[in-house]
């Protein structure tokens, strides 16, 4: 295309990588979470589900900051950094995933919680009086019942870490084809005035939220149908 | 004592009461678990399962399912369970609920198989729908089946029709008949529906507030005029008679009872077959001497051994039919004014008149 150059694809390809990376590390690590919030007993467990929900309500510069400070050189990323000779996670695509993680966390917990709960006991204790340990109870009868939980939980992440702005720029800089994202790469083309550019990537972003919202609800439809 | 079948002993704090029954259950037929609601029954059958867990013991054919220091978990006991409501897995077809639990091995031997559970329960024309679609009755008898299929060696219902309309329940219970006769392992059936622990029990647990009241025979504990069971309106005494002969010319129905002989309206049958019969306690009333002009076909002689007072002027009676010692026992209701008119006492004979009796599957 005339005038428009090659680097704008960058960007798009990193955070498609970035989205599927923490996704899927959000499904790994917030199913757990899930399945525990949804089914502890512990006094404790609404502390827990306090701290995964933090990020809805914290400015995204808060949790850059402090992601900022604990990946550097002086923090616990540091630490593991050095472990392959590096010096710090910040400004680097494993501290953007990491940042991604948590950021996101919630939007996955907390429809799987939710699927988790409204499934109650009753079909694992059926599973159980079936013979049914309770790893197979969870994966032939939790895991298919919770599963549009799950499918809202992945794409509210996927969808909410391609739309995240503050908490890259805190800890990811804005270093090209290793950290530097789609809404990092908008406010760097208007800033420089490249305003076809930023409304290419910008509309192409609309059309993205608009295409996952519409798909999200009609899945959710059609498994309310299935359920009935 | 034996130790096949079930003994159980389960104690523990229960919301307002505390828990605290033993009972043992024979090693085939249905044992009920009859009480009015919140009298602590589910707990017993799920304390039975594993699902919940209090202090106590449990024994199955010798085995120990808990104990003081052992507690099997759920799914590694051989229980089959029906829950109140059906509580199949709405993301498998019926196929799949019902082999969910099934073995990977066909059971040998005496287990049942695919056909033969799907045969007895009616679900052939069911097994590639998917639950959504069902009705109420078909669900639950997919649930029973799913219940079998898994080869437990006891079978625990939690008022598995409760949830159900009059004629859903009409249409289940001959099922429930059925899957009785045919299995040879103890059924625990919870329900406060003496209707239906009248059809399929031979054994009672009677609970109230945690306790059980009494267990044994199901006759025994209804004829039993100490127990709460006879002064209820629906006070009924039933028990297994043998078919002695049909006439065909009335369309009657002879029947052998313990110390006497029933006539019954009825369809023939063939003699020696085993008949479950029903007899209420406002159905029988007394004479003091043979009655040659009544319409009432049945007029057993029987001696009288008990009588307990409901309120002011009614009472109901204990009577054992026959001279003898073995006959079995009924009740009837009869007004204070009679008794005293009639000049009846306990341990006298008198003529036990019977207007109603019905009939079930033995």
């Amino acid at each position: 295309m005339d005038g428009i150059s090659d680097d704008i694809w960058q960007p798009v390809a990193l955070t498609a990588e970035l989205a599927v990376v923490t996704t899927a590390l959000l499904l790994l690590l917030g199913t757990p979470v899930a399945w525990w919030l949804a089914r502890s007993k512990a006094w404790w467990k609404e502390g827990v589900a306090t701290l995964v929900a933090m990020p809805i309500v914290l400015p995204p510069t808060v949790l850059g900051f402090y992601l900022l400070v604990a990946l550097g050189p002086n923090g616990p990323g540091g630490a593991v950094a050095s472990l392959w000779g590096g010096r710090t996670l910040a400004f680097s695509f494993a501290g953007l995933v990491i940042g991604s993680v948590l950021y996101s966390m919630p939007f996955v917990v907390q429809p799987i919680r939710n699927a988790f709960e409204a499934m109650g006991e009753r079909p694992l204790e059926v599973a159980a009086t079936l013979r049914a340990s309770p790893r197979r109870a969870f994966w032939t009868v939790a895991v298919p019942l919770a599963l549009p939980g799950f499918l809202t939980g992945a794409v509210l992440g996927f969808a909410h870490t391609v739309g995240e702005f503050g908490v890259v720029l805190m800890i990811g800089g804005n270093i090209p084809g290793k950290t530097k994202v789609l809404s990092v790469a908008i406010f760097d083309y208007v800033e420089t005035s490249r305003w076809r550019e930023a409304n290419i990537l910008a509309g192409g972003m609309v059309l993205f939220a608009f295409a996952v919202i519409l798909a999200m609800r009609l899945v959710e439809r059609r498994f309310a149908d299935v359920a009935r | 004592m034996t130790d096949r079948g079930i003994d159980a002993r389960f104690n523990g704090q229960l919301g307002a009461f505390a828990l605290d029954a033993a009972f043992r259950a024979p090693a085939s037929g249905v044992t009920a678990l009859f009480g009015p609601s919140g009298c602590g029954k589910t707990t017993i059958l799920r304390c039975l399962a594993g699902l919940t867990r209090l202090s106590g013991r449990c024994l199955v054919d010798g085995e120990v399912w808990q104990d003081d220091t052992a507690f099997l978990p759920p799914f590694r006991r051989p229980i089959g369970y029906v829950f109140q409501e059906a509580s199949l897995f709405q993301h498998l077809s019926v196929r799949r609920n019902l082999l969910y639990g099934a073995p990977r091995t066909p059971a040998s031997g005496d287990g049942l198989g695919f056909d033969e559970v799907v045969d007895l329960l009616g679900l052939t024309k069911l097994a590639d729908r998917s639950p959504g679609n069902l009705s109420g009755g078909e669900r639950q008898r997919v649930a029973i089946g799913r219940a079998l299929l898994s080869q437990p060696k006891v079978l625990l219902m939690d008022e598995p029709l409760s949830a159900l309309d009059r004629a859903t329940k009409d249409e289940i219970l001959p099922f429930l008949e059925r899957l009785r006769d045919r299995l040879f392992l103890p059924i625990v059936y919870v329900s406060h529906d003496m209707a239906e622990v009248e059809r399929l029990a031979k054994h009672l647990v009677l609970m109230e507030n945690g306790r059980v009241v009494a267990a044994g025979d199901l006759a025994t504990l209804q004829s039993d005029p100490g127990l709460p069971l006879a002064a209820s309106r629906e006070a009924a005494v039933v028990f297994d008679a043998v078919v002695e002969r049909y006439d065909a010319a009335w369309g009657l129905l002879a029947l052998r009872v313990p110390g006497g002989e029933l006539l019954v309206p009825s369809t023939p049958v063939a003699p020696a077959t085993r008949r479950r019969v029903r007899i209420a306690a406002a159905d029988v009333s007394l004479l003091t001497e043979p009655q040659q002009t009544s319409s009432i076909l049945n007029a057993l002689p029987a001696r009288v051994l008990a009588r307990r007072p409901l309120g002011e002027n009614e009472m109901v009676v204990t009577l054992r039919l026959g001279a003898g010692e073995d006959g079995v026992r009924i009740l009837a209701r009869i007004t204070r004014k009679s008794w005293e008119k009639l000049g009846i006492v306990e341990g006298k004979m008198v003529w036990a008149q019977v207007k109603g009796v019905s009939l079930a599957q033995a």
